[in-house]
């Protein structure tokens, strides 16, 4: 059993929840590889994905989690800009409780909107990304692609690489994967490296080299090619050429290291298109092994309302 | 009319003494072994008698932003506060940037009569750090100080035009220091707390490139500078190096900033939202130093009241401040006196007669024939708070459930008793 009626991040989770998420995400990947996906497990629930940013992978992944499990969905989208006149978030948030949804998937571009909302609402609240903050489905799902390929967690190496500063799923990788006993190696422009992110369990690496070296696992962030303005980095072309991943670089990983990415992906800023595509890449598996995950969270949470509410 | 205060514990820049104090038509007229017949008796047995507390940095939101608080209400949340002159700062709506605002902030001061009130004007009009605000007819009009509080006027030139002109009106300006290109939206300090919490940060260096650029110019041009509510550690050796070589500049820190780490913030609890950000502990232990050393001049509140609605947000989009002038003597005298770091008397300057002294005010000192402004106070006696409780507007207080000793039982102003518990 989940400790709590939301999932608001993987920091405030133990290693033990996070294995019960993996460990259901595995039956539910069966599940998704049978013929025809048709079950009741949630039939009379309703989720509602309730998103302030733009998503195509994320949204459709809580979507069809649902669906697929027999939940009813609504989908709300809410332009950012409204999110500073028109209504509240927590005044939404208690509209979405009266018309009595179960479940609410949200993604804000403000850190610690979804646990503002957890707080003002009974239904379980589900962080899809909250700006820079975490992205808890994406680095469980990532977890599980890494469980799923090395059969355990503990004792490999992850390198990251990209913009850690701006992106919540380093931040909520660095949680799980501390916590089930990886190593996490990050490296990126100064301008992309987020404070005293070593006293949070990174290791800070100084070259892409050194990040990568023996490493189980490669993972690309996507660089938000606006930030270029912004004076983050002056070109992709120089970002690829000393912060990107490539084949040369790739040899310093363990052999058969695999390669993730949240996406999209910038082709040819993060990662060449050969890699993308190429054998090592899991960035399309990541995909169904997201929907494994967030379906797992839905029945696990759902036993959370079955008991406690 | 006469008012015998009897055997209370005075603190006097001399020290502590145990004494009767007299007053006689609004001032002190009488220190020492009194009696007295045909007046009003308080029993200050087991209570402190100290100079009324000077807060030199208070937003009253009247005119614009009474929802939030005004000024009949920010003036009973001082007197409760143990504070008889309160200068408020200049952002409201329309800004305090000419001698009608500040007339009017004047004459509602007179009107509620609680504390007096002091305006400050803004530097440059609509505090836009563009043009000199009517800076002449609001001396005249009785502003005591000119500040853009809420930000730094970011044109360097602008600036040494201000305190020059300001200099010539005998006024100084006090300034809000933060680099606002740095801060970049920032709303919390930048460390290991922003990057756990994914809020956005903002670096010690966006204050203390401010604070040494004001610095600058005050020694450039030998013109005096009053830095407010300096929260960093490099802040205050900045400062304290300013002075070790003889720049004019006094410097004030507020009761949070030697009180609180960033660690709060960790629940997103919009109620830590500050400006400047709450920093870390080696921040907090550098202003404590400031204070007992001297390089922090005085404490103030930066009492900024907020309506829940403008708090019960996402931390990005919650208004900034904390409402804190009701709780400033009990937290400073909690943290700072019963802790050991300053003595009573050293309290009491940095409270009272430091900041009359900045501004050039009256009173701030138990002496004879100064303004009776004084407050009585049970610094033993211990409380639970509760922003709720408050009688400002503004709730929002970081403190909710700290227990700190030190209760105002009577705040007299020029004689007269304006609160009492």
């Amino acid at each position: 059993m989940l400790k709590d009626k939301d999932l608001l991040g993987l920091q405030h989770l133990s290693a033990d929840e996070i294995n019960l998420i993996l460990d259901g995400a595995v039956a539910t990947k069966k599940f998704l590889e049978g013929d025809r996906k048709c079950s009741e497990v949630l039939k009379g629930r309703t989720l509602v994905t309730l998103f302030y940013e733009n998503s195509t992978r994320t949204r459709t992944s809580f979507e069809l989690a649902a669906k697929y499990l027999g939940a009813n969905v609504v989908n709300i989208s809410v332009a950012t800009s409204s999110v500073q006149k028109g209504e509240t978030l927590v005044d939404t948030g208690k509209t979405l409780d009266s018309m009595k949804v179960d479940f609410i998937a949200i993604r804000h571009p403000m850190a610690g909107a979804p646990a503002l909302l957890a707080k003002n609402v009974a239904a379980s609240v589900i962080n899809g990304g909250d700006g820079m903050h975490e992205h808890p489905t994406q680095a469980l799902l990532d977890i599980f692609t890494l469980k799923e390929r090395y059969g355990k967690i503990e004792g490999l190496k992850v390198a990251i690489l990209g913009d850690i500063k701006h992106s919540r799923v380093a931040l909520s990788n660095l949680f799980g994967l501390t916590k089930l006993g990886a190593e996490t190696y990050m490296y990126a422009p100064g301008t992309m490296l987020p404070k005293d992110i070593a006293a949070l369990g990174a290791h800070v690496a100084n070259s892409r080299e050194e990040a990568v070296e023996g490493a189980d696992a490669v993972m690309g962030l996507r660089i938000q090619l606006e930030r270029m303005n912004g004076g983050l980095f002056p070109s992709a072309g120089e970002y690829a050429k000393y912060f990107g991943i490539d084949d040369g670089l790739m040899k310093y990983a363990k052999k058969g290291a695999i390669i993730l990415h949240p996406g999209p992906v910038n082709r040819g800023v993060e990662l060449p298109p050969a890699l993308i595509d190429g054998e090592t890449s899991f960035i399309n598996r990541q995909v169904t092994n997201g929907l494994a995950v967030r379906m797992s969270i839905l029945k696990l949470l759902d036993g959370y309302r079955g008991v406690r509410l | 009319m006469k008012l015998l205060i009897k055997n209370g514990t005075l603190v006097t820049p001399q020290g502590e003494i145990r004494a009767d104090l007299l007053i006689n038509d609004g001032k002190i007229a009488a220190i020492g072994a009194l009696s007295e017949s045909g007046c009003k008796i308080i029993d200050a047995s087991g209570k402190h008698v100290l100079p009324g507390l000077i807060d030199i940095h208070v937003h009253l939101r009247e005119p614009g932003y009474e929802g939030k608080e005004d000024i009949k209400s920010g003036s009973e949340a001082a007197v409760k506060g143990g504070v008889t002159q309160v200068c408020c700062m200049p952002n409201t709506n329309p800004v305090c940037d000419n001698a009608v605002v500040a007339t009017y902030i004047k004459a509602r001061a007179k009107e509620v009569n609680l504390c007096k009130i002091h305006p400050i004007g803004a530097i440059t009009k609509g505090e836009q750090g563009e043009t000199l605000a009517d800076i002449g007819k609001m001396k005249s009009a009785g502003v005591v100080a000119l500040s853009d509080d809420g930000k730094s006027v970011m044109n360097s030139y602008i600036m040494r035009l201000a305190m020059e002109y300001a200099n010539s009106f005998g006024l100084k300006c006090l300034c809000h220091c933060e680099d606002a290109n740095l801060v970049d939206g920032g709303v919390v300090n930048e460390g290991y707390n922003s990057t756990l919490t994914g809020l956005k940060g903002s670096l010690r260096a966006a204050e203390d490139i401010m604070i040494s650029r004001e610095i600058a110019l005050s020694e450039s041009l030998d013109i005096p500078v009053h830095i407010c509510h300096v929260s960093t550690y490099s802040g205050v050796e900045i400062i304290r190096s300013a002075k070790a070589r003889g720049v004019k500049v006094t410097a004030e820190t507020c009761p949070h900033y030697f009180i609180l780490t960033d660690d709060v913030i960790a629940d997103y609890d919009t109620f830590t939202k500050v400006n400047p950000p709450l920093r870390e502990r080696r921040d907090v232990e550098e202003i404590i130093r400031g204070l007992q050393d001297g390089t922090l001049d005085c404490i103030v509140t930066d009492h900024a009241p907020h309506a829940l609605k403008d708090k019960q947000t996402e931390y990005n989009l919650a208004a900034s401040g904390i409402s804190g002038i009701e709780t400033s003597l009990a937290l400073s005298y909690t943290y700072l006196v019963k802790t050991g770091k300053l003595t009573l008397c050293g309290l009491a300057e940095k409270m009272c007669s430091a900041p009359a002294k900045i501004l050039g005010l009256e009173g701030g000192e138990l002496r004879e024939g100064a303004p009776a402004d004084i407050v009585i106070a049970d610094l033993e006696k211990s409380y639970t708070i509760d922003g709720n409780a408050f009688v400002s507007k503004g709730k929002n207080t970081p403190f909710n459930g700290y227990k700190v000793n030190g209760v105002v039982e009577y705040t007299i102003v020029d004689g007269e008793i304006k609160y009492c518990k």
